[in-house]
């Protein structure tokens, strides 16, 4: 087929989607930016260019930087559990332990729920007094706690949450790995004499580092973007303890209606997604290169 | 870790147990939810083992909210999510497999951009469109912003790009046009790779919540996971029995066929996640 002809057929193929792609990704991507140089417009005030005093703005607003500071520590707290309980769960899994498809339904089962559904359920253990943690503490005469109403404690409620539904999800990904790994790998160390530890901190390990990077880079993005519990259970509160980046720009877009606040946040997003997506992109290229 | 170095003796039954243990704690909060949705809520923190067995949580919960609509919602936007997604990415994914046309590159990379900076995280903007276009409020606006996927895309040029071109050229020498190649022997080809897409598509748009909350305001386009905020936000008296029993509810079918098909589940979110 000659370059023209191919040129033809394939735009008309793609033509669809990219067309919807672009409406729908990378011109609010565009606008995005427009707006976060532009005041919101107001009844008898039309929006008007202002530079960077949007930007101003949120450096001086507190509350940005509480959200920035909370969703780093979101990251910090969910990423790392939940990948190494996934790796627990993948390497358990594998093996030909007794009850393994149980064992796979119940690390996986959570993955399945709705966040929504994670919220209702979790929000059932965390109520003050009556929910499962009260009254497990009751037993040992501690005080009644309100787990999603006090400052210290919301943050750490909503990880846990979010840990509960993600290991599983991640768990699918290592175990596809570990099913592709070659068998002859591990007869070949037990013949050498190697032990179990040891052949999963020098061989498994490092094959798996492609899954690894794979599954940070989505934990990553799923920390700034996957907020539903934080929307249904606090939204944000109390006393922006438990606002998160995504759950700000809602706040700010819909219940103030400042869309150029909103779209100067939502910058600050898409330039921490930028982000990862290039450090994924130079370690994919530079290091992990097993295959 | 393959049987040539799995454990033996005492270190298996430690590592099975500390399996069960786990998967036990694991699975512990939704047996929790199911044990109060079935019955009366004078055992909802009170565990009893011969407690008595009712549907009565059920029953109040399907009549306290239009559940029937907000199911009729879901399914209406699952199905045309993906029935949309299907064709689109089809279409494009045969394009980048099989196509040398100029600006390929870079559209791909226009494509893949998708997959960091979903439709969730940009909202506002996609609202404004929404508002724009008049699609506020509909069940169509939930969805449009999802049919081009490049997950998708991504998923099935890999599946295309793997199968010989040889077939293509066969059905090219029997007379076959683009059209007809990608549907008589690219499409059935691919249908392992249809099926994993599909799942996850289907769990995602019926799990899916924030973008469906802000672009939806009334009972008539509302799915289920917006419906199931709206009716535990109403504070007063919070009947847990009935909560668990909605919230049972509205995972219900997604979470019987993932009970009844698990395998073809996992085997295809692990699918979806090899590249």
């Amino acid at each position: 087929m000659s370059k023209a002809r191919a040129t033809i057929y394939g735009w008309l193929l793609l033509g669809p989607a990219f067309v919807l792609l672009a409406a729908f990704t990378h011109w609010p991507a565009i606008a995005t930016l427009y707006h976060s140089f532009h005041s919101t417009a107001r009844r008898n005030r039309p929006s008007v260019y202002v530079g960077l005093d949007n930007y101003q703005g949120m450096i001086d607003d507190p509350v940005f930087w509480q959200a920035l500071i909370n969703n780093f520590w979101y990251a910090v707290g969910t990423i790392p559990v939940s990948v190494a309980l996934a790796l627990l769960m993948a390497l358990w899994v594998n093996e030909k332990l007794a009850g393994r498809t149980w064992l796979r339904l119940a690390y996986f089962t959570p993955t399945v729920l709705p966040m929504i559904a994670v919220a209702n359920i979790w929000l059932f253990f965390y109520t003050p007094d009556y929910g499962l943690f009260d009254q497990i503490r009751g037993l040992f005469g501690l005080r009644a706690t309100n787990w999603l109403g006090e400052p210290g404690t919301v943050l750490g409620c909503l990880i846990v949450m979010t840990v509960w539904k993600e290991a599983g999800f991640f768990m699918i990904f290592y175990l596809a790995a570990l099913q592709s790994m070659p068998p002859n790998l591990a007869e070949a160390a037990a013949i050498e004499g190697c032990g179990r530890w040891t052949f999963f901190r020098r061989v498994t390990f490092p094959l798996l580092m492609p899954t690894t990077l794979f599954v940070l880079v989505n934990a990553v993005i799923g920390a700034f973007r996957m907020v539903d519990h934080v929307v249904a259970l606090t939204g944000g509160g109390p006393n922006n303890a438990s606002m998160l980046l995504l759950v700000m720009i809602y706040d700010v877009a819909f219940r103030y209606w400042d869309v150029a606040y909103a779209a100067t946040l939502t910058v600050v997003l898409l330039a921490i997604l930028g982000s990862v997506a290039l450090i994924q992109f130079v370690v994919l290229e530079k290091r992990i290169h097993y295959r | 870790m393959s049987d040539a170095l799995a454990p033996r003796g005492f270190g298996r039954a430690l590592e099975t147990f500390g399996a069960w243990a786990l998967a036990i704690f694991w699975i512990a909060p939704l047996l929790y939810c199911v044990w109060t949705a079935f019955h009366p809520p004078e055992y909802a923190t009170k565990f009893a083992l011969w407690a008595p067995l009712s549907v009565e949580n059920f029953v109040k919960a399907w009549n306290a909210a239009p559940f029937a609509r907000y199911f009729l919602n879901t399914f209406a936007l699952v199905t045309m999510v993906l029935a949309g997604q299907l064709v689109l990415v089809t279409l494009a994914a045969y394009a980048f497999a099989r196509f040398e046309f100029i600006g390929r590159d870079i559209a791909f990379a226009l494509v893949l951009v998708q997959l960091m900076i979903m439709p969730d995280v940009l909202l506002v903007e996609n609202y404004l469109i929404m508002a724009r276009l008049g699609l506020v409020d509909t069940i169509l606006g939930i969805g449009l912003p999802y049919f081009a996927s490049a997950f998708g895309i991504f998923l099935l040029r890999q599946t295309f790009k793997s199968l010989p071109k040889e077939l293509d050229d066969a059905a090219r020498v029997e007379g076959a046009g683009v059209l007809v190649t990608l549907w008589r022997v690219y499409v059935p080809l691919a249908r392992p790779t249809y099926i994993a897409f599909g799942l996850v598509s289907v769990s995602y748009h019926w799990n899916n919540f924030l973008w469906p909350l802000i672009v939806t305001n009334s009972v008539e386009t509302r799915p289920l996971t917006v419906g199931l905020r709206v009716f535990t936000a109403i504070e007063q008296g919070v009947d847990w029995s009935v909560i668990t029993a909605a919230t049972l509810m509205s995972c219900g079918p997604l979470l019987i066929a993932f009970l009844l098909f698990q395998r073809q589940f996992i085997q295809s979110f692990m699918r979806a996640g090899i590249r």
